[in-house]
């Protein structure tokens, strides 16, 4: 049994000494005990001195800088396997090669381990200003996993070398004084004083650079684990964040919601060109907005443009439109002082060899397009408004009604206007009995006339 | 505007910066602040200094001069038309704040970005003068990224790249179309020629160094851009081969996706849906494949149902489920870039594989212990004491190597 005692956990120097003559000694490396000094309660010595000192050792330049890192590590074992590592590779010059060796293996994963823990040492150190009489000073608690203090120092002295610090750690603290580099015993966290103003500041950066959207606490967690979290100041602002994410994201939609949907109708046209509200935009060649005054008393509504106002991008231009134009004028209305629209604004419809045919809209496009409608409503501001047909009906109500029942008469709208129902002219064109056609079309008018007359008296 | 101090307009200025994507701080010249005046230092490998819980790393301090801008672009938070708050920082503030945060190890730098005021050559001035500030007047040799503006004078983006280790110009949306319709002010031939002068410059400048060593280094972390995903209808297709052109055309260092998200005070032109986050991890995972794994855009395409990357399974797992008539692989005998179509084999893992085969031969374990676990690799590998039986030829593989969806992590869970 060989007893050797390094002089700290990290000690690099010690161990290349120690296992120089160890090797040069053939000695197995399952006889020898490796003790650092002040940390095992084992009785201390030290038998490498009595060893003869031994040759330079010939070995793979990767040994040296694997070996350096692997003496950080604090599993107790590393010595060991570095001691059998070596005796491997006096037979086999090219071990360190053959990562998928169990014993190269282990120790890749030690010197991983250690990489890593440098590597978030060098992200989660917070400094502190402490200052003193001579001006600015920093001091940082920090709890590595491995012992990496002294492995890291260098980094933190070219990153800040014109600062001075210390980075207190329980096993170990540095001190940069700008010049000379020391090393103190262990500390405890109350060793550094918290109180910086600056603090603050960068949680408020934290907290609004992080996008409530796309939460992925896992993704976090995995890179900043939650062993760290005690000594970042930010990390207390993480639940919170979290909890108010899903109220934050709604709120995002609600406000965009609330302001997009106003503006004068030409910006609202401007807009609506690039609708994708539903899928209806894919197949149809263009939004279909609306014609007529922004400020117009009479506002009609219909279903959705049709094959001929899908190409014209203008409503009511088609074979309804036509009837339309012509019942309006014999109401005495005249339609260029009205503004007129669509329930929903993209042609829908099924292909059928080269025509197009008119499929009926459901009631997720229309409630997708009723945020126009609704935008339209409060621009124009209208006195009377008429739906043209269930669909204009059922958006302009938010529910099914039964044509028959409503027409002939206007209820109050909310916001104060009067809205009148009646049927839609392309049902006046699908009546193939001509008398049948002829009375409907009577009726019609006849509703129109009433709406005349509610527009004369209110505007 | 009334008076805002300094943490107020950091609250409103982070915010309007959030939706870039980029935050890396790597890929720079190597520098420390051993014999200089102030703080700072690169080394290659860039710093995450902390986490966001939506998973993004905070290296930088990513603000934006600010919010103001001239433009109507529909996706941005900072359009003219919208009715967030406004704020502006001065030079010197930025400054000061980069300093404070980089001495307390907050930040590897400062990602500065601007709305557009006044004018391009304007605004592009004040971000030169930041970044001319830290450099000269505080001798800073942390990270810096300046986001161009694409009109400004040539002039300006030279300095510019004097002080900054990287320029970036976003291309916004990964189709013209997009472009046209989402920022009507915004040119996609005028984007694509300030990406041509800086990768002219930044070619200049290698070459220049090539003959002067001491020649001023021009951004030597180089250019990157990001693309918008999901606020139009570009397929993934349209998207990796948009990705392709620049990383092609322009030398660009990263291309960005950023899945879109809503806004506030957002445009009505745009969906209003959570960010599609897997869809832009697939077509992260779909850009290395092009970058790392020498895969073509036609492969990458191929990988795709209809134009669209499979949600399920990762990008190389639908092109091998695709193409199964070429695996089994050897991992003994396959060339490099055969082992790299391997799902489930990294380039870390080919590297290793192609040394240790030096030595000898694997066996299944041996694998095993080179990569993340050999249970979704059996099916396509043969190794020295392995070979798979028909399970290529299983109709339910694709079942097998779908990853049961993770619980979301229970983190504050009473």
């Amino acid at each position: 049994m060989t007893r050797i005692t390094l002089a700290s956990p990290d000690d690099f120097e010690g161990f290349r000494a120690a296992v120089r003559r160890l090797i040069a000694a053939g000695a197995p490396p399952e006889s020898v005990v490796w003790q650092v000094a002040g940390a095992d309660d084992d009785l201390l010595g030290n038998d490498a001195a009595v060893l003869a000192n031994g040759p330079e050792l010939r070995v793979a330049k990767a040994f040296p800088d694997l070996a350096r890192r692997v003496i950080c590590n604090r599993d107790p074992e590393r010595f060991a396997l570095l001691h059998r590592a070596l005796v491997a590779l006096q037979s086999r010059p090219k071990l360190l090669e053959d990562s998928a060796d169990p014993l190269v293996r282990r120790l890749d994963m030690l010197a991983k381990a250690v990489g890593r823990d440098v590597h978030k040492m060098r992200a989660f150190v917070r400094f502190r200003e402490v200052p003193d009489e001579t001006g600015e000073r920093f001091a940082a608690w920090f709890e590595p996993e491995h012992h990496i203090v002294r492995l890291n120092s260098g980094f933190f002295i070219r990153r800040f070398t014109t600062m001075r610090f210390s980075i207190l750690t329980p096993g170990l603290c540095l001190h940069w004084d700008g010049e000379t580099l020391s090393y103190t015993p262990g500390a405890t966290r109350a060793d550094v004083p918290d109180g910086d103003p600056i603090e603050a500041t960068w949680k408020t950066y934290y907290a609004n650079i992080f996008n409530p959207a796309r939460l992925k606490i896992d993704a976090m967690t995995s890179e900043m684990p939650k062993k760290y979290w005690k000594n970042l100041p930010e990390a207390e602002l993480i639940p919170d964040l979290i909890a108010g994410a899903a109220r934050r994201t709604r709120s995002m939609i609600d406000a965009s919601q609330a302001d997009a949907a106003t503006g004068p109708v030409a910006t609202l046209r401007a807009e609506a060109s690039a609708c994708q509200r539903c899928a209806l935009w894919r197949p149809a060649t263009q939004t279909v907005f609306s014609e007529g005054p922004g400020d117009a008393v009479l506002m009609l509504v219909g279903e959705q443009p049709g094959d001929q106002e899908d190409l014209a991008g203008r409503p009511f231009v088609g074979p309804a439109g036509q009837l339309l134009d012509g019942a309006l004028a014999e109401a005495g209305i005249d339609r260029a002082r009205a503004y007129v629209t669509n329930a929903v604004k993209h042609f829908k419809f099924e292909q059928r060899g080269k025509r197009r045919i008119h499929a009926k809209p459901g009631i997720a496009e229309i409630d997708a397009c009723h945020w126009w409608l609704d935008a339209e409503l409060r621009a124009v501001a209208p006195k009377v408004v008429v739906a043209l047909g269930a669909t204009a009906a059922r958006a302009l109500t938010g529910k099914a009604v039964t044509i028959s029942r409503e027409r002939g008469r206007g209820t109050a709208r909310p916001d104060g206007s009067e809205l009148w129902i009646t049927v839609h002219p392309s049902f006046l064109l699908r009546i193939e009995d001509p008398a049948a056609a002829a009375l409907e079309r009577q009726r019609f008018i006849a509703d129109l006339r009433a709406i005349a007359a509610r527009v004369a008296a209110l505007a | 505007m009334a008076h805002l101090d300094t943490r107020e307009k950091l609250a409103i200025l982070a915010d309007a910066a959030k939706y870039d994507a980029s935050c890396a701080s790597s890929g720079t010249s190597k520098r420390s602040s051993v014999g200089g005046k102030g703080v700072g230092s690169t080394e290659g490998m860039g710093i995450c200094h902390s986490y966001a819980p939506d998973g993004r790393c905070i290296s930088l301090l990513k603000i934006l001069l600010t919010n103001s801008c001239i433009f109507d672009c529909h996706y941005c938070i900072n359009r003219r038309s919208s009715n967030v708050r406004r704020a502006r920082f001065t030079v010197d503030e930025v400054v000061r704040l980069t300093l404070a945060f980089y001495k307390r190890n907050y930040i590897e730098g400062l990602f500065l970005s601007s709305g557009i005021i006044g004018s391009s050559d304007y605004t592009m001035e004040q971000l030169v003068r930041v970044a001319r500030t830290l450099r000269l007047d505080h001798d800073f040799r942390g990270y810096i990224h300046l986001k161009t503006i694409p009109d400004a004078a040539p002039e300006l983006l030279e300095e510019a790249g004097l002080y900054a280790d990287r320029l970036s110009i976003n291309i916004e949306l990964p189709t013209e179309a997009g472009l046209a319709k989402l920022a009507p002010e915004k040119n996609g031939t005028r984007i694509r020629g300030a990406m041509t002068g800086l990768k002219t410059a930044i070619d200049d400048n290698k070459d220049a160094r090539k003959h002067y060593r001491r020649a001023p280094k021009f951004a030597p972390a180089g250019q990157s851009t990001q693309m918008i995903v999901g606020a139009d209808s570009a397929d993934d297709s349209a998207i990796v081969a948009t990705a392709h052109g620049l990383y092609g055309a322009f030398g660009m260092r990263r291309v960005y996706y950023s899945a879109f998200s809503p806004i506030p005070d957002a445009s009505a032109v745009l969906p209003l849906v959570s960010p599609p986050l897997l869809r832009e991890h697939r077509l992260y995972q779909a850009d290395w494949l092009l970058r790392f794994y020498g895969f073509a855009v036609g492969e990458v395409q191929d990988a795709t149902d209809d134009g669209l990357l499979p949600l399920d399974i990762d990008p190389k797992t639908a092109w091998a489920l695709k193409h199964r008539g070429q695996f089994p692989v050897d991992i003994n005998r396959a060339p490099r870039e055969m082992l790299l179509r391997v799902p489930g084999l990294g380039v870390k893992s080919v590297n290793a594989i192609l040394r240790v085969r030096r030595q000898r031969r694997l066996d299944l374990a041996d694998v095993g212990r080179l990569t993340r676990g050999i249970e979704r690799l059996r099916p396509f590998l043969i190794a020295a004491d392995w070979r798979p039986l028909a399970l290529s030829d299983r109709a339910d593989l694709r079942a097998t190597l779908v990853k049961p969806a993770a619980a979301q992590m229970e983190l504050f869970g009473s």
